[in-house]
């Protein structure tokens, strides 16, 4: 227990040089941007006197390296400061849109998973059939759908044509979650509310957003899935299990899928970048209001402390997804210890 | 191969004529051991054959012009005068997708190399040289790789602003790290060879040991990172400009149009989103094909997991 506790520290620190290195990158690339937030915010005729007024307010006068140092300070105070457009807390809007993204990208893991992992387990046992190079056709095809567009259509066929899903937002107008809600999770809050219909208009909502980013990222877990079995079908256990009359069926997917997933479940981290840039354009598809709408917002408007503040949450998201990753690593493998 | 003694490092000469006989040779002989990948290599060949032809002989696709505002009525449905249909500007969608195909795969091709050639070399005196630069250095490009690349690419583009070579750079940025770590650790590898050793051991300099011996066999998995990462390029280029940081207004291009489309969706204007789409889908899944298959020929260990 108290191995596992040290490694937990030990790989949260590690993210440290990682946050430290995006947020130095972003910030330079932030600061010599052409336009600023002051411009941004007054429009092109304020008068020069009023610009630098306000330039003197939020600091943007000083020297890029002063900034810079001023802002770690106020970061090692565990403060991701004030916004320079609206009067408000970083934290605050980051807060409010962190449970739409996290709830998205988690039920288009879901989803993702749910095709992937079957398609890639009966692709790898029947091997090298027509089944099998259909479904890595699908696995090339989905993967190369544009995010986006995949969003379009869908919206097209179930949202305008069939009229099934809606196609923007996290609930429709009379379902006003935030009212009773506390956690910003609308599935929590509305369970723990016991509010059934506001429940049914959330997942309702949730739906196409998730098959969306679903679909394109099972591509990726139908090659995975379908690798490693073909490895682990090879093996002596499998050979085994079939000499002593198990049948075939059990054999493939309860012998060998269980140990073909190990390797697929470490791939789960570095897959879940690319969830998070989907879910981006998949926020911007559905006006999904996430923490990517909030990022183009804010890169519009410029608002550097805002920007900066999403940069860090979306590292340590990261992050902290590896590290979940590795953990369950280790609780389904028992040959892995900390 | 690389375990045997042998007197000049293995792939260093490479001459185009007989490159393409013993390509031939293999086409042939090798259909019977490769069988479905062979297929997808030369699907993924046609396809991309196809949309060049596309982008050099406009004109022999459409008569319209991708920026003519007078093409035919205002959003028009697909009939025979356009077979895709026209715009809420009245331009012809078809002759829109033509002369996108020029924009999008310019700018995935430019970005795929200027990464490649970003990438490639630091990887290689990053593997080479060892030490606190190659920890560095390694540091950075790791945390870049996991991050996810679209953010980059965003904060990119939107500090750089519209234009083809702004979104060009946007793109490549992300890419830097993939073709470092793949060539870093190459590298690495190649570095401890019988060959590599041996050139040493007559004193050859650093030089030249990493451009005559390392370089060369690092190359073979590049390409087939360089087809897969131009497939992945093609989808960050269309990403950008559908959210609106890619390219001046002007320019056709397939990801804007999406854009364009998106706001009359709700009507039901179904032609305007759905053809640039299929065009990216087809353009990134000709690259992805012909990566796989070449994989699977060059070295097929490479993509297995």
């Amino acid at each position: 227990m108290r191995h596992l506790l040290s490694y937990i520290v030990t790989r949260l620190l590690l993210a440290v040089p990682m946050i430290f290195i995006m947020l130095t990158l972003i910030f330079v690339v932030l600061r010599i941007m052409p336009g600023d937030p002051v411009s941004a915010m007054l429009g092109g005729h304020a008068p020069q006197k009023v610009i630098d007024q306000k330039k003197l307010e939020l600091g943007l006068n000083k020297p890029i390296a002063v900034q810079y140092v001023r802002y770690l300070g106020q970061l090692l105070r565990f403060d991701l400061g004030e916004s320079m457009i609206f009067k408000q807390k970083v934290s605050q809007p980051i807060i409010e849109k962190l449970p739409a993204t996290i709830e998205l990208t988690l039920f288009g893991l879901l989803v993702s998973l749910a095709i992937g992992i079957p398609l890639g387990a009966y692709a790898a046992q029947r091997r090298r059939t027509g089944r099998d190079y259909a479904a890595r056709l699908y696995a090339n095809v989905a993967y190369c759908i544009p995010v986006f567009w995949m969003g379009l259509m869908l919206q097209l066929v179930f949202g305008v044509w069939l009229g099934w899903f809606p196609i923007a937002g996290r609930t429709g107008a009379r379902v006003d979650v935030s009212a009773f809600g506390r956690t910003g999770f609308y599935i929590i809050d509305t369970l723990r509310a016991g509010k059934v219909a506001a429940f049914a208009d959330v997942m309702w909502h949730l739906a196409l957003p998730a098959i969306t980013l679903g679909v394109v990222l099972s591509g990726i877990f139908v090659r995975l899935t379908r690798a490693n079995m073909l490895d682990v079908l090879k093996s002596d256990y499998i050979l085994a299990a079939r000499a002593r009359g198990i049948p075939e069926r059990r054999v493939v997917y309860s012998h060998g899928l269980r140990n073909a997933l190990i390797p697929v479940v470490t791939m789960l981290g570095l897959q879940f970048s690319l969830l998070l840039a989907g879910a981006i354009l998949t926020e911007s598809t559905f006006s999904w209001p996430g923490m990517g709408r909030l990022l183009l917002e804010r890169i519009y408007l410029r608002d550097y402390p805002v920007i900066q503040g999403v940069i860090i949450v979306y590292t340590l998201f990261v992050s902290v997804v590896s590290l979940l990753v590795d953990l369950l690593y280790a609780a389904i493998d028992p040959r892995v210890k900390y | 191969m690389s375990g045997q003694p042998s007197r000049r490092a293995p792939a260093a000469r490479f001459s185009p004529s007989s490159g393409l006989a013993s390509l031939l040779g293999w086409f042939s002989s090798s259909r019977r051991k490769y069988g479905g990948e062979l297929w997808i290599l030369t699907a993924g060949a046609l396809i991309i054959a196809l949309i060049v032809v596309m982008t050099v002989f406009p004109r022999a696709f459409t008569r319209y012009s991708p920026v003519d505002q007078d093409a035919g009525g205002q959003m028009t449905p697909p009939s025979r005068a356009h077979i895709m249909g026209t715009d809420n500007l009245s331009r012809d969608v078809w002759a829109r997708v033509v002369y996108g195909a020029q924009t999008i795969l310019g700018v995935a091709l430019a970005a795929a190399l200027v990464s490649a050639l970003i990438g490639i070399p630091l990887g290689l005196l990053s593997g080479f040289a060892g030490g606190i630069f190659d920890r560095v250095l390694s540091l950075i490009m790791d945390s870049m790789y996991s991050f996810p690349g679209l953010i980059l690419a965003i904060a990119f583009a939107a500090m750089l602003g519209p234009g083809v070579i702004n979104i060009t750079l946007a793109v490549a940025v992300v890419y830097i790290p993939t073709y470092f770590r793949l060539v870093r650790g190459q590298t690495l590898s190649i570095k401890e060879e019988v060959y590599v050793e041996a050139a040493r051991a007559i004193g050859a300099r650093r030089s030249t040991i990493l451009g005559r011996y390392v370089f060369p066999n690092v190359i073979a998995t590049v390409v087939v990172i360089l087809s897969l990462n131009i497939a992945d390029a093609i989808m960050t280029e269309a990403a950008l400009s559908y959210i609106g940081l890619g390219l001046p207004a002007g320019i056709p291009d397939w990801g804007m149009d999406l854009s364009m489309g998106k706001k009359f969706l709700p009507s039901g204007v179904w032609w305007m989103i759905t053809f640039p789409g299929l065009m990216i889908m087809l353009l990134a899944l000709g690259f992805t094909m012909l990566g796989e298959g070449l994989a699977e020929v060059l070295n097929p260990r490479l993509l297995e997991r």
